[in-house]
């Protein structure tokens, strides 16, 4: 008795920290958002490089700590990750809870492909993407038809039955005993093994993923999406083919993810189907919606909120997952626009009021 | 052999209804996954277990103690976890159930332990056979006990006024609202239904296989989902159709397919009809109006 009683104190106390914690964090970032969106456009190019330049020396600030630096490798993937999730959640509003799957298949591609066929690790990298797209294909079809729950519940199916595959068909996958020996990338050369090598693989990836959401979110492309999920069948009166934009943005995402499938199953050197179970696509979902569907520096800030917070709690490590069950509840009620929302970026202060102000 | 696996897959297959059952009523009136409820039916099957080892009851006043625990746990999630989210967008409703259900799954672990707990066996379990089919009085207790629940069941929700507002509320809520109907109330009633029925189907699992442990809800759950959408969602006697098939679906694949792939038959099955008639067996499709 006793013992629940002090779980439950612990709980309500670790809730009390997270939602002031959530109160604060929104708004700084409101504050922030605000004044960069106030800057002109040199000042906001100043700003932007000014990021990348401290962001691209994390290596060597933290090149003692290699827990740290793994940590920030890992944060790297998870934004990676989030950020092709966003082409299918974000731009185009197919709620889809299977992406870990691509994120197996490019793993389980490059591994297959290297350790078993001495395939060069780029190219097998290049097959991840390829393979990847394909399922993402496989799984754009039947979006034609499905919307909302029935989608969600058929892309969980989906990521299930090939985590089934993964486990039973052993000649080929080896089993739940997973994959060991994935070779290190080699760049002229020079073979790639150390954290900050990996740091920057990742961080080139993150970067050209951030210009391709970049420059789709402003091109005729994506706007068609923006407009798919905002109201599809005004969408296919206006012209716009939404299956042909619906199938992109599935195939764009997966095969995003199954590069950066294939360069953590370098990064770890093995691979096992318990590396992509279900919760690994809640957790990647939960990052988009945590940071804001849609807005590209919201989803890079809740990947890296939500890829720290397990190691930051490591101290209350048996705590660890009921808070982020918290976490998510909490900040879905508190501030269900995410952290940086799309409509903050606009300048439209978030909520409805202020942009009806502003337009006057 | 068959007549062995088909005996339980009907035993299965009544937990999935019931899990189903409770997943479906939930969904009819607040269009909401509740993702959850596979966790409650997990909490039902702890309490139950809490009964009968720390209380030491007797096995029906701690079946009905899981019962009415996880109906208090299901309203009161209701209430501090979805009501808040109700008007948001319909994907923080979504996000705000897994939350809670990765919550109730780390505070089971938090009270009860990680490990398996082994469920006290409370009924002596004989095997019956006549005319080549075998049944234990374990197959025959769950079936039983589905049969009644369903029964109540259909009762409240055919022949009350409280009945009649769920089946308002579940066809438009602002009109059900302008009609008199305290819709709050009803939505948490629902829950508290519905939890009640998943802590059934969770304490009958636990009696079946002997063991409750903290993860023993989220296969259950996503099953019940499937089952609903077999059936025609919202619907009872389509989530009990739906459970059925799914059972027994799956013991036969199980038995003569292959066993590995037990979990993904339902899963095959799902889209299988999402292809061919998304609205369900019993369901109605409604069109989509511009």
């Amino acid at each position: 008795m006793s013992k629940i009683i002090k779980v439950l104190l612990n709980l309500a106390l670790y809730s009390g920290i997270l939602y002031i914690g959530i109160i604060i964090l929104s708004k700084v970032f409101d504050i922030g958002t605000k004044r960069f969106l106030v800057f002109d456009e040199k000042k906001k190019k100043v700003a932007s490089i000014g990021f990348l330049i401290f962001t691209g020396l994390i290596p060597v600030f933290l090149s003692k700590n290699t827990y740290a630096l793994r940590t920030s490798i890992l944060v790297l993937i998870y934004i990676v990750l989030a950020l092709s999730l966003n082409f299918v959640l974000g731009f185009a509003g197919q709620l889809s809870m299977g992406h870990a799957a691509f994120y197996a298949v490019g793993a389980y591609t490059t591994a297959i492909l290297t350790v078993n066929y001495n395939v060069p690790f780029w190219i097998s990298l290049i097959f991840s993407a390829l393979v990847a797209a394909i399922f993402g294909l496989l799984l754009g079809i039947p979006t034609l038809r499905l919307k909302g729950d029935y989608l969600a519940i058929t892309t969980i199916g989906f990521g299930e039955i090939l985590r089934l595959i993964l486990i039973n068909w052993t000649s080929f996958t080896r089993g739940p005993a997973g994959i060991p020996g994935i070779p290190s990338p080699t760049i002229f050369g020079y073979t790639i093994n150390t954290n900050t090598g990996y740091f920057y693989i990742l961080y080139i990836l993150a970067l050209i993923t951030i210009f391709i959401s970049h420059r789709l979110l402003n091109s005729r492309l994506g706007r068609g999406l923006i407009a798919i999920k905002d109201d599809e069948v005004a969408a296919e009166a206006m012209g716009i083919n939404p299956t042909f934009l619906k199938i992109l943005a599935f195939v764009l995402g997966a095969a995003i993810a199954g590069i950066v499938g294939g360069i953590f199953a370098s990064f770890i050197h093995y691979v096992n189907p318990d590396n992509f179970t279900y919760m690994e696509s809640v957790v990647i979902l939960t990052m988009v919606v945590l940071g804001g569907v849609g807005s590209i520096p919201g989803v890079i800030v809740g990947a890296t909120v939500l890829a720290i917070l397990p190691e930051a709690l490591r101290g209350i490590s048996t705590y660890r997952y009921a808070i982020y069950g918290i976490l998510l509840a909490m900040m879905m009620i508190v501030r269900p626009q995410g952290i940086i929302s799309m409509a903050s970026l606009k300048g439209g202060g978030g909520n409805e009021n202020s942009r009806s102000q502003s337009s006057n | 052999m068959f007549m062995e696996q088909l005996s339980n897959g009907i035993a299965l297959g009544s937990i999935y209804a019931l899990t189903a059952i409770g997943f479906t009523m939930v969904y009819g009136i607040i269009r909401l996954i509740n993702f959850a409820h596979g966790d409650l039916y997990m909490i039902g099957a702890f309490l139950t277990y809490t009964g009968l080892t720390l209380f030491n009851m007797p096995i029906v006043p701690s079946f009905l103690f899981g019962m009415v625990g996880a109906a208090a746990f299901g309203i009161a999630i209701a209430k501090f976890a979805y009501s808040p989210v109700f008007k948001a967008p319909r994907i923080n409703l979504f996000l705000s159930a897994i939350g809670i259900a990765i919550f109730l799954e780390n505070f089971a672990m938090l009270i009860w332990g990680p490990e398996t707990q082994s469920f006290p066996s409370v009924i002596n379990n004989k095997v019956y056979s006549f005319i080549g089919i075998r049944i234990s009085s374990l197959q025959l207790i769950i079936l039983g006990s589905t049969i009644v629940l369903v029964g109540i069941l259909t009762y409240v929700v055919q022949y009350t006024k409280l009945g009649r507002a769920m089946r308002c509320v579940s066809q438009d809520m602002d009109v059900s609202k302008l009609m008199g109907i305290n819709t709050d109330r009803i939505v948490y009633l629902t829950f508290a239904l519905g939890s009640g029925l998943g802590a059934a189907a969770g304490t009958l699992v636990g009696m079946y296989y002997k063991a409750v442990y903290p993860m023993m809800g989220f296969v259950p759950g996503l099953k019940a989902f499937i089952a609903a959408v077999i059936g025609g969602i919202g619907s009872i006697p389509g989530a009990m159709l739906g459970g059925l098939i799914m059972g027994i679906s799956e013991s036969l694949g199980a038995a003569y397919i292959s066993s590995g792939y037990r979990d993904a038959i339902a899963f095959i099955i799902l889209i299988i009809i999402l292809l061919l008639k998304p609205e369900g067996l019993l369901g109605k499709g409604i069109k989509e109006k511009i």
